[in-house]
């Protein structure tokens, strides 16, 4: 029981996240969206795998998805902050709006 | 009946990113949906128990290719140009086209149905002998690394190959950094 209401507020965090990361205006509330609702895939497919009954595939999986995530967040930063993502000193010019 | 409930949740989240990315006109914002919408089918992957395949979307989706845009994006500039044409016509003829697909679908199985021929054919030997041939508990990652193995090695020759070729034609030769000029180094 807790656990199916636990997922059901999960899809409602991710819903309100995918909503954010729609309308966000500036580019770093698309970043914490996005971001956020990474958090929220691997707890629900944490909380999916107690609720199946097998929670150790389950979580070894949402362990990677963080370490995947961490990756895309970097990029995401590196290209908004540089402007590529090849360039490794700041480039004098406004930041992305 | 809770999985279900996930499974129409999380289609309607797919939904509501896809169209979000075909809307939306600044192409880092498009990057991210891209990995977004990947991170829901890989929900949707796993909720299926097809973990090896949520792996490799995860991998896959969130990690490289949403790099590999972000890169793009550092080349061709941020915003998408307004096209030229109305959008009337194109509208039409997809909704034609889907509307035929959608009513050709009415002739097939439906999900999950044991008639249907495709759980006929090779499927009941894979899931009664792969414990024992295989001896990997998930079935669909003893299709995948095991009785198709050899078509999963061709696609990573594949796979290498435009690598390869793409690396071919981005990094020959060092370039201007367009909308950057000054900051050479």
């Amino acid at each position: 029981m807790i656990l199916a209401s636990t997922a059901v507020g999960l899809l409602i965090a991710m819903a309100f996240a995918l909503t954010r990361a729609i309308k966000g205006p500036t580019v770093y509330d698309r970043i914490l969206a996005s971001n956020a609702l990474g958090t929220k895939t691997v707890l629900i497919i944490a909380v999916l795998g107690f609720l199946v009954g097998d929670p150790g595939h389950y979580i070894d999986i949402a362990l990677m998805y963080v370490l995947i995530g961490f990756i895309g967040t970097i990029a995401v930063l590196k290209v908004s902050e540089f402007g590529d993502l090849g360039q490794t000193q700041p480039v004098d010019s406004e930041p992305p709006k | 009946m809770l999985i279900e409930f996930v499974n129409i949740a999380i289609l309607a989240l797919l939904a509501v990113t896809a169209l979000a990315a075909i809307r939306l006109h600044d192409l880092f914002a498009v990057a991210m949906m891209f990995g977004i919408y990947s991170l829901l089918a890989s929900v949707m992957f796993v909720v299926l128990d097809a973990i090896d395949v949520a792996f490799t979307e995860a991998a896959v989706g969130v990690g490289i290719s949403t790099v590999l845009m972000l890169g793009t994006i550092g080349l061709v500039g941020r915003h998408e140009q307004k096209p030229a044409h109305r959008p009337l016509l194109p509208i039409l003829v997809v909704t034609i086209t889907g509307a035929a697909l959608v009513y050709g679908t009415l002739d097939m199985p439906l999900f999950m149905d044991p008639a249907a021929p495709a759980q006929q054919h090779v499927a009941p030997y894979y899931l009664n002998e792969s414990p024992e041939q295989i001896g990997i508990p998930n079935v669909v990652t003893s299709i995948l690394a095991s009785y198709r193995g050899y078509d999963t090695l061709g696609e990573l020759a594949v796979i290498f190959t435009a690598g390869i070729g793409v690396l071919g034609i981005l990094g020959l030769r060092r370039r201007k950094r367009p909308g950057h000029e000054g900051t050479s180094e």
